[in-house]
């Protein structure tokens, strides 16, 4: 038997605050609760659901975004701390249809990947990296090191060293 | 034919989806107006509940429902026990909400859907339960003495399982040995910890009374099954689909968990869609675990080192529950033996109820136990009779004439006895001894003594038998208006990258591009007959199937080019998307192919009109379709493996043991492994990389920490220590490939290969590398500074 549908409450009691800034280069505006994290916002009240989240307590890396030109865990960030800001997310990375970043690029020919839930994380945190440093240590510790933010449990890293190592060098940082 | 891909490092066809963040992963599925579910769990390892009271959280603002074993209906059972077994006495299996009593910390007991995951979550506190907390004993060893508080008061001293298995007679042979080596070792429990938690998310349409559930498993077609059975609907109006998976490493495949049924109730009563999806932490009380094992195992030898009998009694932690049967300690006691001639076997277990999460497989499944136990027992034996590790393997090995080595009497995990199929053990570890560089080592080994540091060389044998049945099917067909190829399969990826390894199967046989292979897996809409994802099994069986597949659409589609060719059959040839008349440029496409094998009146495009019914290629003197047959280039077949398929493989590290830290550190690793011929020799070695760093990390970082009272003191990524990057080590792999027998495309599984000798291929090295310190060393994992330190510390009171 069919049994009448409550009526969902369109929000919860929490109280909003109006936030604007910039995401990958577009100005939003919106009404969050406080309590919102950046992760839940950005997926859920943005759509842009590439940002993943595999603890909720900062040590994965699989949240990572760039918040103001710097890779930073958006589970750690409230939405309404955000207010202002410039993010930037995995779906800003490739050109719209065309090709991929270097990076991604390099992840692809390097095996980087298997379930792909670590890899935008890992990709936004090595962008940062490489945008911040006109040359990259390609030595093996220090790759290691430059990704030690990033939890994978799929590929046992070899393969997102060599990536990056890759990248380095299309990229001519190396 | 196009150039063979088979055996190629072709790059994946996903890749692009998941790098530009488009994957699509359960909590990635828009679904408008969707409810959050969340659930009230156990704080006590094992009570009983006197009252449950809901009010003050069902009238917070934004709580739709919640639910308790009393408001559930027909879910108010106990869930099936999925593997039977003679064995098992009256297993136990949970409850989707708890009755009257809670068995583990993390048991859910109500379940709270509200607007969003925050009122949820407040909700979830507003919730409140009463309990009686009982006595528990959590330590397996002390669980089966007659003293333990019971899990089960229908199970005496715990025993959820007994089971003997005997090869050949060992009795006997046990009075022919000169020497006896007796160890006791011990593996802690872990977790898979998959980047995505587990997730599930449901829809009902109240029109066509479809109910479709988007759910991250290793199993859709047996969550499909399940449901359809349980709330008692058509399997056709019910669709489950795993979108991308984030990982799944065994955790996955269980069904049901709790949620897997609740959310899709939810969604059928509420009239909204519903989703779980779980966070770190329930990851780590809520979702099952695997490992703890304890093996008292003894062999029995000549002086000269020939193995002649062996004797393995272990006690297995099953958890609260035994929904998944005795599989993994099944696997474990089969496994014990290695890869070793040793004719004669009793291995005993008793699986062992605790008050704690549930125990189903994790990638390795009693694997890495067992080789932990034969291999640390050879090394001991090694040592007791003055020999080096690799003889005492090379003097045991079965040798290549001696395959298919049947260990009689011993049932694999497949319900079907012990055969090892095929393999080169000898030329393995010939392999492993030199690019390890063992003869150069004890220079090495001694220089480093001379400046004051450890040194030491680990090596570990496995095996793993692989791909297992029943069955799984493929389908295949050639799309009429892009000539692109459409294949499904019904089992489930989590990243291993069937999309590609299948596709490269077809391309071979179809002569198209690998990219225009389009694998559509693990969705009950698309196919709906198969088992699911685990024991390694996914390129052996469904590759295999749709291999079959394949050769029977290639045939169709050479027929049919060669009739619209007006050529033989044997002139035809498939390459580059076309059928050829060959050494001439004459060709058509496999689009027009197929579109003129499908009998059309309506001219809807240019290639269409060929296959009207005026349309001079078209039949004029007959029905359009002969009786059998159908139109279209597709077919569907299936494969059905004989037995599992043992692959295998050997390691060997040099590890420094650093005196300050008392840490590890692997300064070389080396693994030797064979899984049959190769599809793609890139995400073979990706399988096999990944797989190693769960084994480091089972080594030397992770367990589960539990206290007395059963709670896990360490349920998030803090505490329980995934290692990163920095943590795991630059690894050299090698092939070997001896093609299955067992199978047309000659392939072994490699799934979870890498992980099993982990364990004691660094256990082994320290054991080297900490010689001169007269203790019994590192017969446990994982292995800790502080287990190191006290095999140092008391040398230096010396
Ligand atoms: S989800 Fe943010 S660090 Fe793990
Ligand atoms: S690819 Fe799966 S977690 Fe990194």
């Amino acid at each position: 038997m069919k049994t009448v549908r409550k009526l969902t409450p369109s929000k919860s009691a929490d109280p909003t605050r109006k936030i604007s800034l910039t995401v990958n280069g577009e100005t939003v505006e919106r009404e969050v609760s406080v309590r919102m994290l950046l992760s839940d916002f950005i997926r859920h009240e943005l759509g842009l659901t590439g940002t993943h989240v595999g603890c909720e307590h900062g040590i994965c890396g699989a949240c990572t975004i760039i918040v103001n030109g710097e890779s930073s865990r958006s589970c750690t960030i409230l939405a309404v701390q955000s207010d202002g800001m410039d993010l930037r997310t995995i779906e800003s990375v490739a050109e719209k249809g065309g090709c991929l970043h270097p990076i991604q690029q390099a992840f692809q020919d390097n095996h980087a990947l298997q379930c792909g839930y670590c890899t935008p994380g890992m990709i936004m945190n090595i962008i940062s990296e490489f945008e911040s440093n006109s040359k990259i240590d390609t030595s093996e510790e220090s790759i290691r090191e430059l990704l030690s933010g990033n939890l994978c449990r799929c590929t046992g890293y070899a393969n997102i060293v060599e990536a990056v190592r890759d990248a380095a060098e299309r990229m001519g940082k190396n | 034919m196009s150039t063979r891909t088979f055996g190629t490092r072709v790059k994946r066809n996903i890749d692009p989806k998941f790098l530009r963040g488009e994957g699509s992963y359960v909590d990635d599925i828009d679904l408008p107006g969707v409810l959050h579910a969340t659930f009230v769990r156990s704080p006590f390892a094992r009570a009983k509940i006197s009252k449950i009271d809901v009010q003050d959280a069902l009238s917070m603002e934004g709580v739709m429902a919640i639910y308790t074993c009393d408001n559930i209906g027909k879910l108010d059972i106990e869930l099936p026990l999925l593997i039977p077994h003679d064995c098992m006495k009256d297993a136990r299996t949970q409850r989707p909400l708890a009755r009257d009593d809670v068995y583990y910390v993390g048991q859910t007991v109500a379940m709270v859907v509200a607007i969003n995951r925050y009122v949820a979550e407040d909700a979830a506190l507003l919730v409140d339960v009463d309990y009686e907390p009982l006595p528990v004993e959590v330590d397996l060893e002390k669980a089966v003495l007659d003293s333990a508080p019971l899990v089960h008061p229908t199970h005496p001293k715990n025993i959820a399982a007994d089971l003997v298995q005997v090869s050949g007679d060992p009795e006997a042979a046990m009075l022919k040995a000169d020497h006896v080596t007796k160890i006791r070792v011990e593996v802690e429990r872990s977790t898979a910890a998959s980047m995505e938690t587990r997730s599930v998310a449901a829809r009902y349409d109240r029109v066509s009374g479809e109910l479709t559930v988007w759910d991250g498993t290793q199993a859709p077609l047996t969550v499909r099954g399940g449901l359809a059975s349980i709330f008692e609907m058509d399997e056709d109006k019910v669709r489950v689909i795993a979108p991308d998976v984030g990982g799944g490493f065994g955790q996955k495949v269980m069904f049901p968990y709790p949620d897997e049924l609740l959310v899709p109730m939810a969604a059928m009563e509420l009239g909204y869609p519903v989703k779980f999806i779980e966070d770190r932490r329930e990851n780590f009380i809520g979702s099952n675990q695997e490992r703890k094992q304890i093996h008292d195992i003894e062999l029995y030898a000549t002086k000269d080192g020939e193995v002649l009998a062996l004797k393995d009694f272990f006690l297995h932690d099953t958890g609260a529950f035994i929904p998944y049967g005795i599989a993994i300690a099944q696997v474990a006691s089969t496994s014990i033996a290695g890869p070793y001639q040793i004719p004669n076997i009793h291995v005993q277990f008793q699986a062992v109820y605790t008050p704690t999460i549930t125990i189903t497989p994790y990638r390795g499944c009693g694997r890495p136990q067992a080789c932990f136990a034969i291999e640390r027992a050879m090394d001991q034996l090694a040592d007791d009779l003055g020999m080096s590790r690799f003889e005492i393997r090379r003097k045991n090995l079965i040798a290549d004439d001696q395959f298919p080595y049947v260990r009689e009497g011993l049932m694999f995990a497949d319900g079907l006895r012990v055969s090892m199929d095929s393999g080169q053990y000898q030329t393995a570890l010939d392999m492993v001894e030199e690019k390890i560089g063992a003869k150069d080592f004890p220079k090495l080994q001694e220089q480093a003594r001379s400046e004051g540091k450890h040194l030491g060389l680990g090596l570990a044998f496995y095996v793993e038998g692989t791909g297992l049945g029943p069955y799984e099917g493929g389908h295949i067909k050639i799309h009429p208006i892009t000539g692109k190829v459409y294949v499904n399969t019904g089992l489930s990826g989590q990243g291993q990258g069937h999309d590609t390894v299948f596709a490269q199967i077809v391309a071979d046989q179809l002569g198209v591009k690998v990219e225009d292979v389009i694998l559509t897996e693990g969705d009950s809409g698309a196919f709906d007959w198969g088992v699911a994802t685990f024991a390694s099994r996914a390129a052996v069986v469904s590759g295999n199937a749709i291999h079959k597949t394949a050769i029977i659409v290639r045939k169709k589609t050479i027929v049919a080019a060669a009739n619209m060719l007006e050529v033989g059959e044997d002139e035809v040839e498939l390459r580059d998307g076309h059928a050829w008349v060959v050494n001439s440029n004459r060709c058509v496409s496999l689009a027009a192919v197929a579109t003129a094998t499908n009998p059309l009146r309506y001219a809807f495009n240019e290639a269409a009109k060929a296959a009207t019914q005026f349309a001079p290629a078209s039949k004029h003197d007959g029905p359009a379709l002969d009786d059998g047959q159908s139109p279209g280039l597709e077919a569907t077949d299936y494969f059905s493996p004989a037995c599992a398929t043992w692959a295998y493989g050997v390691h060997a590290a040099i590890i420094e043991v650093d005196d300050v830290t008392c840490s590890a550190k692997v300064v070389k690793y080396v693994l030797i492994h064979d899984c049959g011929n190769m599809i793609n020799p890139t995400i073979v070695e990706g399988q096999v990389m990944g797989g190693l760093a769960q084994g480091i990390a089972g080594t030397l970082y992770e367990k589960i920490e539990i206290d007395e009272d059963g709670n896990i003191t360490n349920a998030n990524f803090v505490d329980f220590l995934v290692p990163y990057a920095t943590e795991i080590p630059p690894v050299e792999i090698y092939h070997l490939e001896t093609p299955s027998p067992l199978n047309p495309l000659g392939v072994k599984g490699v799934g979870e290969a890498g992980c099993i000798a982990v364990g004691a291929t660094i256990a082994s090295g320290l054991a080297d590398a900490l010689e001169k310190f007269n203790k019994p060393k590192f017969l446990s994992l994982p292995i800790t500074p502080s287990m190191i330190f006290d095999v140092i510390s008391d040398e230096a009171q010396n």
